[in-house]
């Protein structure tokens, strides 16, 4: 098909539609929104695989400047790596069009896309967090007690997978130093984005550093759990007020990718300081109302500019990582 | 040909006889149409539609409790089989349905003792004499009275509305649930469907269209956004989320795209009036469905392919979520549906050609025979071929009805109605 548009601007003329379709008469039509939520996620997938793509081609890069690195390191990153993963990232395609077999015939290929290239993006991920060496952060969520052992990773439903996927309790030296909320949409998890990498990811065992040997850090829930529950309920979700959320049964891949978005955060807001206290997601953004759009603005700039669908647009990919679904709110 | 400038029209309706076509408005105005007796004498065409009644049913509203301005678009008319003098009909906008009784008013009564001509009262002394008023001939009145006002069963916005075919009750659906009425009663109905998801995070489709089958009380089907219809039996249970049917076709991979979702949607579900078939109108194609095989349809007719690959600006200027409407000629054999330009095509199941056809004032002269239409998709444009990117994608016919015994067509484009024929000869 062809498509004048890339990825990034069909976004925003999504995003601009949703808005204005809150202030169109005879109040906001529930299916045209649930389709133009769909058209948000093919469009997201697309931008996430070329993202990846992209990722790719950088980790190829430093690999052949890395030629001197010592080989048991990578020896080590394959063993963390889901089986069936190719034997070298060279082996790796990017951007394989998935669609073989029955199973798939009826998903997108971004959909297969995007799980290979997230088990790549975990190879880089464990890759970098080698070579990184930060001072503690200032707050953190602590590693979920009941995380499955990162030496058996499964890459059956990529939920599980995501949380197998952990590197494995080693040497690592860890960065944070920004931190975001982001609320996961499908878990109602609520965690602490820093500076790309997911707490989750690198403070899977109790022995990372940062971490603090597992104690949770202040103000936190016990460690029983250190993920904070969002109960949709707090929200308003009155039958009457025609709530409603999008892109409802949302493809398992779309959960593991919140770290690789993150490390991207960077490339999209330099201006917007991540603020610990701001949930970047699209729930938040509109559930305020579209003002939450307009308030996250750069300091510097003195009046807010014109809500329009390109600043609506970065901000959506900004926090890409954080929305599983775009929310229409009723 | 009848012509009319009015609001936008948001549906269009022949009655069951085909005496009377009802259309509806974006104002909330309702306007039938009355086929004129046939001339013995010019038996060359059969008798034109002249504007029969006009009234308003219904007026915008405001629920203060949700801030919501509720439209007074009439989203869909239906009439009622005639049971005496009188027509009835029920319109419906996004939140309210109405049962108009529309009757004739050919005589009035004429002297009476207590009252003047003009309708003063007489003072009772000056009465000397006694007389039986008597009916004296007037000119033809047509008067629309609301006789029932079926409202607050619907929190999301009504698509569809379906009379049985016991004549008692209908149904009403909207983007997430279908209730049945009965149209003695209003102040209550039974919920029949109910697709709302308990998390409405995980809402994945809504119900684009619903109809009772034109025979068996018992069943009706529903389409959805998602491209499947649901045949359900009301006998089976009292809620009718478990279908007994499930038609869908899987979809063709290759043509996967960003708006694949978009277009598959279903905008309308009609039941052929032998009720062995249905059709399904989404964006791009008419599809018939034989009711005993759900797996795929048993015809596909394609509308207008060549806007395949000029989604991305149709999904920009909003054209891609109009809703296409289709219908069957009253034999079945000949489907019909509008598209873009004031254009509207016709597929012939028996000989399987297919006509396209232009809805305008310039082209077509009162008793002119339509000339067919084609469109370019690429390349080399022939003479009288009109280019995709010229197409006028703010002309676009969205109803249509097919007269349920001749070959009489109503078509609805944006601001007029056009009423064709076939040649009788």
């Amino acid at each position: 098909m062809e498509c004048a548009l890339d990825a990034q601007s069909l976004i925003s003329i999504s995003l601009r539609k949703i808005h204005s379709s809150r202030t169109q008469r005879g109040g906001i039509k529930l299916h045209k929104n649930l389709l133009v939520s769909y058209v948000l996620r093919n469009a997201r997938q697309l931008y996430l695989s070329e993202r990846y793509a992209e990722l790719y081609r950088r980790q190829q890069q430093q690999q052949q400047q890395q030629q001197q690195q010592p080989p048991h390191h990578q020896h080590q990153h394959l063993a963390y790596a889901a089986p069936g993963m190719p034997a070298s990232a060279a082996d790796f395609g990017p951007l394989q069009l998935g669609g073989g077999g029955d199973a798939e015939a009826r998903e997108p290929p971004a959909r297969h896309q995007l799980h290979q290239l997230h088990q790549l993006h975990q190879l880089h991920l464990q890759q970098q967090l080698h070579q990184h060496q930060h001072p503690a952060p200032r707050g953190w969520a602590a590693p979920p007690a009941a995380a499955s052992p990162p030496s058996s990773p499964t890459p059956s439903s990529s939920p599980g997978f995501y949380r197998g996927a952990y590197p494995a309790p080693s040497d690592f030296g860890v960065h944070c130093s920004s931190q975001t909320t982001v609320l996961d949409l499908d878990t109602h998890v609520v965690t602490t984005v820093e500076n790309g990498y997911l707490h989750q990811d690198c403070c899977a065992s109790a022995h990372c550093p940062c971490c603090g040997q597992g104690a949770p850090g202040p103000g936190l829930a016990p460690a029983a759990g250190c993920k904070r529950k969002y109960y949709p309920g707090q929200e308003e979700d009155d039958d009457d007020e025609e709530d409603a959320g999008e892109l409802g049964a949302e493809p398992p891949g779309g959960a593991p990718f919140a770290p690789c978005k993150r490390a991207r955060f960077e490339d999209f807001c330099p201006d917007a300081s991540p603020d610990a206290s701001n949930i970047s997601n699209l729930i938040s953004i509109f559930g305020s109302g579209f003002s939450g759009l307009v308030s996250r603005q750069p300091d510097s700039s003195e009046q807010p500019p014109p809500l329009n669908g390109q600043l609506c647009a970065k901000q959506a990919l900004a926090s890409l990582g954080a929305w599983t679904r775009a929310i229409v709110a009723f | 040909m009848a012509g009319l400038q009015s609001d936008i029209i948001s549906t269009v309706e022949f009655n069951h006889s085909g005496e009377l076509l009802a259309t509806g408005d974006k104002g909330g105005r309702v306007v039938i149409f009355q086929q004129e007796q046939e001339n013995k004498i010019q038996s060359h065409s059969r008798g034109e539609y002249n504007v029969y009644s006009t009234f308003q049913s219904h007026e915008p509203e405001f629920d203060y409790l949700k801030s919501l301005e509720i439209e007074e678009k009439i989203n869909k008319i239906r009439w009622l089989p005639q049971k005496n003098a009188a027509q009835f009909l029920l319109s419906t906008n996004d939140k309210t349905i109405k049962l108009w009784k529309i009757s004739e008013r050919d005589k009035r009564p004429e002297g009476y003792n207590l009252k003047e001509e003009d309708g003063r009262y007489r003072d009772p002394t000056t009465v000397t004499t006694l007389r039986v008023p008597v009916f004296r001939p007037m000119d033809l009145m047509v008067e629309a009275s609301p006789r029932r006002i079926f409202a607050n069963a619907h929190t999301y916005h009504i698509n569809s509305i379906s009379i049985n075919s016991d004549y008692e009750t209908y149904l009403s659906a909207d983007d997430l649930r279908i209730n049945l009425w009965h149209l003695e009663i209003t102040d209550r109905s039974f919920n029949i469907v109910d697709i709302k998801p308990a998390n409405m995070e995980e809402l994945t489709e809504v119900i684009t269209a619903a109809e009772f089958h034109p025979n068996s009380c018992n069943t009706f089907v529903y389409s959805s956004s998602k491209g499947t219809i649901r045949l359900c039996d009301m006998r089976a249970s009292a809620l009718c989320d478990r279908h007994s049917k499930l038609f869908e076709e899987p979809e063709d991979p290759s043509n996967r795209s960003f708006f694949s979702e978009i277009i598959s949607s279903i905008s309308d579900v009609k039941f052929s009036h032998s009720g062995r078939y249905m059709m399904t109108r989404d964006y791009l194609s008419v599809k018939i469905w034989d009711l005993n095989m759900e797996n795929r349809p048993v015809e596909t007719y394609q509308v207008h392919e060549y806007l395949r690959s000029k989604l991305c600006s149709l999904y920009e200027n909003d054209c891609i979520f109009d809703k296409f409407e289709c219908c069957w000629n009253g034999s079945d054999s000949v489907v019909m549906t509008g598209s873009y330009n004031n254009f509207f095509r016709m597929f012939d199941r028996n000989t399987k050609r297919d006509i396209t056809l232009e809805a305008s004032r310039e082209n077509n002269k009162p008793r002119t025979v339509l000339k067919p239409r084609k469109v370019c998709a690429s390349g080399k444009r022939k003479k009288d071929e009109i280019s995709v990117d010229s197409l006028d994608f703010n002309k676009k016919i969205l109803h249509t009805a097919w007269h349920p015994k001749e070959n009489i067509i109503a078509v609805a484009t944006t601001n007029n109605l056009y009423i064709f024929q076939d040649k009788v000869n």
